[in-house]
């Protein structure tokens, strides 16, 4: 910083001029009814210095009154560099990163300060971030680790609800990746660095990212945000119950979490991935190599048998949901009504959906009975789908006979001008 | 005496029959390479004539007003016997009609049947296609579906773009400002009582004309018969004409029955006036060339808006069309060239456009 | 008719045929007419007698009868095309809203326990007024008019603006 300065010196008395024309040139540009002197300048320097009006009219911290002075120190009002980057003023200069998580919580820890702003912020922020993986290898020195600057960016610092925030839900997964797909950032630590990629190819980011689901999680939703830390072995499932509240309800009566807690598996985590967790398909029930099942157990056991078994279950479900479908598609085509029938579909699938969930019971008796249930549906509307299809056969041949008595008329008529012309 | 042969004895008493129909068993058709033209007149008639039985059918079980049309469509296709046949037959009956009038239009002015003294044949046939066009969008909207609830949207915003009147043409045409249950209700009472009213006296007095003056002839072959009356050939309207007629008609009703049971109408989904308007939302096939034709002219041309511009073009165009046969000579030896050019223009013009905008996203 | 048609005699002097060869055409024109007339007039008939199944005038449909529904408890029902849910509360009161979860279109249904319409693919909740009050829903389910009419329970969807 002081090199800076010296610069500046060797214009000698030239240098006012240039702050003077700053100022004229740039005074039209400050909005801020906070007199901010320090953009006056600052805007016009190159990286890492400069800050334009522009970026720094998206932050939030601007956009409610506060200057550069906040954080930086010094004195704003002043157009004199001396003075208005003078220690004496508070002016700290570039803030060390070590420093940065007790510069914001200087506020945003203190309610009563908060208030004035955002009474339903939360004040926690610090606390938690203490008690996570980044926190305390801050206080251990560390000074590679996120601190609050580099996951909610600075200067252009936009409220998570802004889908251009660094922090919104829709772009955390890119903000966490900046470092932990950095494998030559990462070196030195005993972490992978594949998480992202991982979770790139996962339902959860395809819900997220593409769809536009918000209730879809990204990492802080399984890891936390300012406490980011890993859940850990035995309580990844706990997780993942939050959202699926059927599987897991299912999963912690079965015999299957008996046995992963014996041999210290995270449950959930052991079929379904962590990070790369992909839209289940039946096939995790085959025998091939998407299967869950296979990876333990050794093939023509008894628990090889019954989820050959369960397999075959769901399978001749969804062909017969499937075969109901395709008749009730073709009557439709050709026009006829079988709206009841389609919408009972729809029960014939939540059948499908809930049997799938019950998978996860590990007990083929209850998954039979969705499975039952589902059938009977399916069965009931692919009747009324070939009654239709009955109906629309029968218009066809009334089709045919009308046209062979219109074809009978115009032969007859035919004959008989000729006749009565001959 | 046959009972046939009492009848119209009784009947001849009391109406003058005889004389009346004399006229008819007198009327010949001319016979020449062009003459199956001819029937198209009839079929359009066939056609109108099974839109009122079928339409009166469906006013049986339909019901006007935004909570219930659609459902009593779906009524109609679902669970009234044989509900699905008049209906599709009604849809299709009302295409075909459309297609054989601008058929039947154009062939009269390729054969140059307008010329004097047949004028009044012309206009009155002119404002029967505009009217049949009024039933044909009239009648979309009445099954108040998705697609029709746009397209009358969109229809009737042009009828606005009219300087001066739009405004007031468009609040009457809707019943208010936007397209609403009031606009289902009011459409529903042109398309079952004033156009049906008007366009049963135009064909009344359209149908009387052709009687009363006869066939047209094409031009060169009215010079050369009128020079040579030896070779004129033709056919006597009744019984032969008629038959012939007939055939046309039960090929029509075929047809018909065919399209009503192999590619029955559809329903479509219940419209909703705050869905947003489905992506590339367009008029039907009949009304294409117009809205291409609009969507191609520039937002502003000179210092008129493009959409005012086009609206005004083709309601001048149409003035001029219904107006066209005075502007011919009536020596049939010099009927003006410039018009049968004009009638080659209108139509590439309308069937590209159609297919242009048929094609177009 | 003037001219006489003049195929009646047969110069080849072949045998009368079952209908004489004069009778033939107009039998057979006679035959075509019936038919479609028959073809045309049998469907109009049919048509013009009206079907068993009365429309109840559009948006109303029956969603049960009174007494089918303890209080707290809650009933699917088919309204249009699409499922419907039918709650009487622990008060008694009747309510019915669309039963398609405005998530991911999951059949929702009531909870007796939670006293609330709950959907079973991702734990969403919603309140008795449809109103979506926990989880994933991002709308409220639609809410229908219910009208009590003697011993049946008619729903209705709520009247547009």
């Amino acid at each position: 910083m002081a090199i800076l300065r010296n610069e500046f010196r060797r214009f000698g008395a030239a240098r006012y001029l240039v702050v003077f024309a700053f100022v004229v040139l740039a005074a039209p540009l400050t909005r801020s009814q906070t007199k901010n002197s320090c953009l006056d300048c600052h805007s016009a320097l190159p990286e890492p210095l400069g800050v334009t009006q522009e970026k720094f009219s998206q932050d939030i911290h601007a956009q409610k009154g506060l200057t550069c002075a906040s954080c930086h120190g010094g004195d704003p009002a002043s157009d004199d560099p001396d003075k208005s980057m003078s220690p004496k003023a508070g002016w700290k200069g570039k803030i060390d990163r070590r420093q940065i998580p007790q510069l914001c919580g200087s506020c945003h820890s203190d309610p009563a300060y908060m208030r004035q702003f955002n009474p339903s912020l939360r004040t926690d922020q610090l606390d938690q971030y203490h008690t996570s993986v980044h926190g305390r290898r801050l206080a251990a020195g560390d000074a590679k680790v996120a601190v609050c600057t580099d996951c909610h960016s600075i200067h252009d610092l936009r409220v998570p609800s802004d889908p251009r925030a660094t922090v919104n839900p829709v772009n955390i997964a890119n903000t966490c990746s900046r470092c932990h797909a950095d494998a030559d950032y990462m070196k030195g630590y005993s972490i992978p660095t594949d998480q992202f990629a991982k979770y790139s190819t996962s339902i959860h980011h395809e819900a997220l990212a593409v769809r536009g689901d918000l209730s879809a999680p990204t990492c802080t939703t399984c890891h936390g945000n300012h406490g980011a830390a890993p859940p850990g072995v035995d309580k990844v499932e706990n997780v993942c119950s939050t959202c699926h509240v059927f599987q897991a309800q299912m999963y912690e009566k079965s015999s299957h979490k008996a046995a992963f807690q014996a041999a210290s598996l995270p449950g959930c985590v052991v079929c379904h991935g962590n990070h790369a967790i992909s839209h289940p398909t039946d096939a995790k029930l085959g025998p091939g190599p998407e299967a869950a099942c296979m990876r333990c157990h050794t093939p023509g056991d008894a628990c090889d048998q019954a989820r050959a078994g369960l397999l075959a279950d769901l399978t001749r479900l969804d062909d017969a949901i499937k075969s109901a479908d395709q008749v009730l598609a073709v009557a439709e085509s050709s026009g006829m009504e079988v709206s009841e029938a389609r919408l009972g579909q729809n029960q014939a699938r939540d059948s499908l959906t809930k049997a799938r969930v019950t998978i996860h019971s590990f007990r083929k008796d209850l998954v039979d009975q969705d499975i039952q249930a589902g059938l009977n549906i399916a069965a009931q509307n692919l009747q009324a789908g070939q009654k239709a299809m009955v109906e629309r056969n029968y218009r066809r041949v009334g089709l045919g006979m009308s046209l062979i008595a219109i074809g009978i008329a115009l032969v007859g008529l035919r004959l008989y001008i000729k006749k009565i012309e001959s | 005496m046959s009972p046939l042969r009492n009848v119209r004895d009784w009947l001849d008493e009391r109406l003058a029959w005889d004389d009346l129909i004399a006229p008819l068993r007198k009327k010949t058709v001319p016979l020449h390479r062009l003459s199956y033209w001819y029937f198209l007149g009839g079929i359009t008639l066939f056609l109108f004539v099974i839109q009122v039985l079928t339409g009166i059918l469906l006013l049986l079980d339909y019901r006007p007003g935004a909570n219930e049309a659609f459902e009593s469509v779906q009524y109609i296709m679902t669970q009234v016997q044989f509900g699905w046949l008049i209906r599709s037959i009604h849809s299709w009956s009302a295409n075909l009609m459309i297609f054989t009038a601008f058929a039947h239009m154009f062939s009269v002015l390729f054969l140059k049947a307008y010329r004097k003294p047949r004028e009044l044949t012309w206009v009155s046939g002119m404002v029967l296609l505009f009217l049949v066009m009024g039933f044909g969008f009239s009648g979309y909207l009445l099954p108040w579906n998705t697609l029709a609830f746009f397209a009358t949207k969109v229809g009737t915003e042009i009828a606005g773009q009219v300087p001066i009147i739009g405004k007031a043409m468009v609040i009457f045409l809707r019943g208010g400002e936007e397209v609403t249950g009031a606009t289902l209700t009011r459409f529903f009472g042109f398309h079952v009582a004033v156009l049906p009213g008007l366009a049963t006296l135009l064909i009344l007095v359209h149908v009387l004309l052709v009687q009363r003056l006869g066939m047209s002839m094409p031009p060169k072959l009215e010079a050369e018969w009128s020079a040579d009356l030896s070779a004129k050939r033709e056919m006597k309207f009744f019984p032969n004409f008629v038959l012939r007629e007939l055939m046309a008609w039960y090929v029509a009703l075929g047809a018909l029955g065919a399209l009503a049971a192999i590619f029955p109408w559809n329903l479509g989904v219940k419209a909703d006036p705050f869905a947003p308007a489905p992506a590339g939302i367009k008029p039907e096939w009949y009304f294409l060339f117009m809205f291409q034709t609009l969507k191609l002219i520039p937002p502003k041309v000179w210092f008129i808006d493009g959409e005012v511009l086009g609206v005004l073009a083709f309601g001048l165009v149409g003035l001029l069309w219904l107006l066209l046969p005075f502007f011919e000579s009536d020596q049939p030896s010099h009927t003006k060239r410039w018009i049968t050019g004009l009638a080659v223009f209108a139509l590439a013009y309308v069937t590209g456009m159609s297919v242009y905008g048929h094609l177009a996203k | 008719m003037e001219s006489k048609n003049r195929g009646t005699a047969h110069p080849s002097g072949q045998p009368p045929a079952l209908i004489p060869r004069r009778r033939f055409v107009e039998v057979l024109l006679g035959s075509g007419f019936l038919a479609t007339a028959v073809a045309f007039v049998y469907p109009v008939l049919r048509y013009l007698v009206p079907p068993q199944t009365a429309d109840l005038g559009g948006d109303s449909v029956v969603a049960g009868k009174v007494g089918e529904l303890k209080p707290n408890s809650g009933k699917i029902f088919r309204f249009g095309s699409r499922p419907g849910l039918l709650i009487r509360t622990v008060g008694g009161e009747y309510r019915a809203m669309s039963a398609t979860c405005t998530h991911l279109s999951c059949t929702v249904q009531y909870r007796d326990d939670l006293r609330e319409v709950w959907c079973a693919c991702h734990n969403g909740k919603y309140n008795l007024d449809g109103r979506n009050i926990s989880g994933p829903p991002p709308r409220p389910l639609e809410a229908f008019d219910v009208q009590v009419r003697g011993e049946e329970i008619f729903v209705r969807r709520r009247r547009e603006a």
